[in-house]
This record gives structure tokens, C-alpha cells and sequence, in this order.
């Protein structure tokens, strides 16, 4: 270290406010964070080897269990990796139900988000707001899958149960009234002077960072690069109904909560057509695959923070895969925080991080200490000195009639 | 873009495997890894994805997976490297990105990157046990 000014500030490993272990060092020189170290493994499970000890059948209920949030993004790209390999077409009635099952995790994933950015800047009613009107989200799943969370729908070739069609007006009307919820909550969110001051401006990635970390999903969007797999190599049922990818231009995190809010909507959209396209009607929902030959295959899936990768490799002899090699968004949205957290203040690098949404929080946690007279550091009263100022500036900027969200719709 | 890939790279390519007209393997000599990548990445556009090890009977196996979204193209750069000294020239000069995983690769499978700035552990502990790589296949999922 050049000087021994400097102060590492550890968020992590076991931190009361983090869902799941993570360890970041913050390298802190008064306010300003000079440099980012993540370190990880915490929560390694060895899952890659385990999978080569597994049937083929049994990896799709393995990799589920990955991550409880998107549970059934890793199924969707392992069964498409394993589709690719042996080269089959699923029937059209599972291609619905696929999506279907991907976009209702997309809603509940993105609600879950939203709320807890909200927590995390110390706003929670929208963290209530938005976990409430997630709840008939899992009901549905409940009505569709049997379980709120790990789903086991997937199987290669196809889906492993049928959307009944008693159902389907059920999960239409709860989707109308979940629809008016978070519409409610997009305005309340993205019309708040207060999260304005705090999103707009901060963590800014450009397009050359999103390209040098390889990063995906709604932190590629929100920076203006127009990526999406369900669009650009359509699986499941994306190319037969009518959806648009939203992409925003800034990449601050105030971008980043717009994409996901408005992605909602597509998504919506998105179910509301499979459901019609399977309604009163007969088909298949899952084709018979008896033997996975030689080769390899690679399937992904947009998954709600971005691209999951599957690549399977099979010999042809065992009942197991020989290699398979996952790679799940935040592997390469998380290292964006080399280009997004350095030279901000800590009181920002919090929301930043939680940005590429890892889940993740740290702000009550941190204490500084600098002996360096010449740093700014901020007392108390400074800092909701510079709040006020900045809330009246964005005040005056949206206006007294906050219509910015229905502008973006 | 296939034809454009295959145009600009000639006589770097081995072998060309097409899958089918969304999944292409190209493989490629480990001295050719820098340039290929160098083309790809920065005069074609193509996003990295992620770095694939493998273990096969008589040797290791690099796989560089490379997307070109407009065309829904997946282009995997594949490397045969020695069984008994495994190494490769690390790319994280041209891909920041590519830091985390040849670290991972490294620790797994044991092969060596040369040129890493920060080659330590990432996802075992420090004082993981030297020479012991959790997914070589003759490593048993207890760990012996």
C-alpha cells in the first residue's frame, strides 16, 4: 500500500444484513474507495464435480438448487445445453410453459430486488410494498408447480406437469391485479425525489466496462447495450410472442431499478400470451429422450440478472455427464465493481454493489476512521446538509407532476 | 459471420466443428490464443462469456466461449494443452474479466497461467493443500 492511510473496511463474510456470505474489502482513503477486492468461496459447493456423479435426470433438480431466487433458470439452461447436444426440438406446448415458468421468476425476482434496494437505502415501504405484491407471485407458482420455490418443472425434452386449463383464468386475473400493483409501485419508485437523489449519477458503468467484464443481463441493459438471449438466440417460446427489450442509456444505478421495473411489465406481457397460446388447448408437453449420445452442447438462458451458461459434455457411454461447466450472471456482473465503485464515497459503494443485484448489503456496518486531515470527511450535519440540497435539486428537476416513469413506459 | 471469422483468422484454425449454425468450436494452436482472442474480442465485438477446463485421458482442454448476440452466434476457442505442464498465456490484458475465472481454472484444474497478475485462491481457502485439484477426475468428491 503506498500509505498507511489507507483503511480497509470489511463487508462480509458473515454479515447481519448479508443473505449469503460474500467478503468484500473496501480500500477506503477518507470517504473516497480507492480500490475493491472480492473474495469468495464461501458458498462453494462443488456443484460442477458433484454433476458428474449424477444422472442426467437428477442434474436438472441439482442445478436447481443453485440459488433459491433463480431457481429455474439453471434447469431452463441445462436443459438447453443437453438440447443442443442431442439436437431435439421440445413440443410447443412445453416451449410455453417454459417461458411462462421463466418470466413468472423474472416478476417475483425483480419485486424481490426492488424491495430490498429499498431496504438498503433505508426506505422500507418500498421494501414492503414490493415483497407484498411478490406474495401472489409465489401463489401462482404455488397453483402451477405445487411448490412457491423450487419448482421442478423442467425435464430434458420438455416440461414434467401441465398447466391445468381450470387454471389459466385464475393466473390471468391474479396477474391483471399483481399488473396494477406494480405499476403503482414503478411510479412511487421511480416519481421518489429521495431515491433520485440517491440512484441518479451514482456507480456509472459505460459501455466499455460492461464489455471489458463481460457483464449481462439488466446491468448491461441499463448502460445502453442491447443484449438479451431470449431475443438474440430464441429457446422456449420467445420468438412466438410479441415482447420488446428495454434498455436505458445512463448506467447509474438509478437505470439499472428502471430496466427491472419496466422488464416487469414485458414479462407480464410475456405470460399473458403463453397462457392464451395454451388455453383450451391439447398437445404434447414433453418428448421421450432415451440415450444422450457423444458430444457437447451449450444452452443459456436470460436468466432475471443476466445470461446463466451451461456447457455439458457427454461420451456417450455413462449415464453422466463428463464435464459440465456452469457459469451463473454475477460471476461476471459482480467484478464490475473495479470500474462502478472506485472513487465514490462508501455511503454510495453499498447501493452500487447492490446494483448487479447479489443481494447484498452493508451500510450499517461501516465505520470510518482517518487520520488524514486534508480527506474530506463529512460530519453528521454536513452530510443531511448535502442530501437536502441535492433532494431540492432533483425536486425542481422532475417537477411538481412526476411523469418521468410513463414517458419510459 | 462465420465466413468472416473464418476469413480473418485462415490458417490459425485447426479444426472447425459446426454444431450447427449457432454453436461453432474452433480449435486453435495455444500460440495463436492471444491474436485469435485479440480478433475476436476487439475487431469483431464478440462478448466473453466464460472459460471452460476440462480433463480428458491425455490431456487438458481450454474452452473460450465467445458470443456474437446480433447473430445468436456461440464461437468456442478450443486448446489442447500438455498433460504433464499444463499452461496457457493469460489473457487479462486484453479481458479484465477473464481474471476471476483463470483463477478458478487454476486452482481446479491445475493449469498454470502465465502472466496472471494475482494468481492466488479464489474460491478455496489459502491454505488449500498444494498439488491437489479438486476436478481432476481422480480426485474423489470427499476431497481424497
Amino acid at each position: 500500500m503506498a500509505n498507511n492511510k489507507k483503511v480497509i473496511v470489511p463487508i462480509g463474510p458473515y454479515h447481519p444484513l448479508l443473505e449469503e456470505p460474500e467478503y468484500f474489502q473496501l480500500y477506503c482513503d477518507g470517504e473516497e474507495v480507492v480500490d475493491v477486492e472480492w473474495i469468495a468461496g464461501y458458498n462453494h459447493r462443488g456443484i460442477e464435480k458433484l454433476s458428474e456423479s449424477k444422472h442426467y435426470d437428477q442434474v436438472t433438480f441439482l442445478v436447481e438448487r443453485i440459488c433459491g431466487i433463480c431457481s429455474t433458470s439453471h434447469p431452463i439452461a441445462y436443459c438447453n445445453a443437453v438440447e443442443d447436444l442431442c439436437g431435439i426440438e421440445i413440443p410447443e406446448r412445453a416451449k410455453y410453459i417454459r417461458s411462462v415458468i421463466g418470466e413468472l421468476e423474472r416478476l417475483h425476482s425483480h419485486l424481490l430486488w426492488v424491495g430490498l434496494a429499498g431496504h438498503f437505502l433505508g426506505y422500507n415501504t418500498v421494501f414492503m410494498w414490493a415483497w407484498k405484491y411478490r406474495e401472489p407471485i409465489l401463489d401462482m407458482f404455488e397453483m402451477i408447480t405445487g411448490n412457491r420455490n423450487h419448482y421442478a418443472m423442467l425435464r430434458i425434452g420438455g416440461v414434467r406437469r401441465d398447466i391445468e386449463d381450470e387454471d389459466v383464468p385464475i393466473l390471468k386475473k391474479t396477474l391483471s391485479e399483481v399488473k396494477g400493483k406494480i405499476e403503482m409501485l414503478t411510479e412511487a419508485v421511480l416519481d421518489d425525489p429521495v431515491l433520485a437523489a440517491r440512484l441518479k449519477g451514482v456507480g456509472i458503468l459505460k459501455k466499455e466496462d460492461i464489455k471489458n467484464y463481460g457483464a449481462i443481463g439488466p446491468v448491461a441493459r441499463a448502460s445502453g447495450v442491447d443484449i438479451d438471449v431470449r431475443r438474440d438466440d430464441p429457446y422456449a417460446a420467445y420468438n412466438l410472442v410479441e415482447w420488446k427489450v428495454i434498455t436505458t442509456e445512463n448506467g447509474d444505478v438509478f437505470d439499472k431499478a428502471v430496466v427491472r421495473l419496466l422488464e416487469c411489465f414485458e414479462s407480464i406481457k410475456i405470460i399473458e400470451q403463453c397462457l392464451d397460446a395454451i388455453y383450451h388447448k391439447k398437445g404434447e408437453i414433453w418428448k421421450e429422450v432415451r440415450e444422450i449420445p457423444e458430444g457437447e452442447g451449450i444452452g443459456h438462458h436470460e436468466a432475471p440478472r443476466g445470461e446463466v451458461f451451461h456447457y455439458v459434455r457427454s461420451d456417450g457411454n455413462t449415464t453422466s455427464p463428463v464435464r459440465h461447466k456452469i457459469r451463473a450472471p454475477s460471476y461476471v456482473n459482480i467484478p464490475t465493481f473495479k470500474a462502478s465503485c472506485i472513487g465514490e464515497t462508501i455511503s454510495d459503494v453499498c447501493i452500487i454493489l447492490a446494483g448487479v443485484d447479489p443481494c447484498y448489503c452493508c451500510t450499517e456496518r461501516i465505520a470510518v476512521y482517518d487520520n488524514d486531515k486534508k480527506k474530506k470527511n463529512y460530519s453528521f450535519k454536513d452530510i443531511v446538509k448535502k442530501s437536502i440540497e441535492k433532494t431540492k435539486k432533483i425536486k425542481e428537476e422532475i417537477g411538481k407532476e412526476g411523469k418521468l416513469w410513463k414517458g419510459l413506459l | 459471420m462465420i465466413e468472416k471469422i473464418k476469413e480473418r483468422l485462415k490458417d490459425k484454425i485447426k479444426e472447425i466443428k459446426i454444431h450447427n449454425e449457432r454453436r461453432v468450436y474452433l480449435t486453435i494452436d495455444r500460440k495463436d490464443l492471444r491474436d485469435v482472442v485479440n480478433i475476436i474480442f476487439n475487431e469483431l465485438g464478440a462478448r466473453y462469456q466464460i472459460v471452460t477446463g476440462i480433463e480428458n485421458f491425455d490431456n487438458f482442454e481450454l474452452l473460450y466461449h465467445f458470443s456474437f448476440d446480433k447473430q445468436g452466434l456461440i464461437i468456442s476457442l478450443r486448446i489442447f494443452l500438455d498433460k504433464e505442464k499444463p499452461e496457457i498465456e493469460s489473457l487479462t490484458s486484453i479481458i479484465p474479466g477473464v481474471s476471476y475465472i483463470e483463477r478458478e481454472v487454476w486452482e481446479l484444474l491445475g493449469i498454470n497461467f502465465i502472466g496472471h497478475p494475482n494468481l492466488k485462491h479464489f474460491l478455496l481457502r489459502e491454505d488449500w493443500e498444494e498439488g491437489l485439484y479438486p476436478l481432476r477426475k481422480g480426485v474423489k468428491t470427499d476431497g481424497k
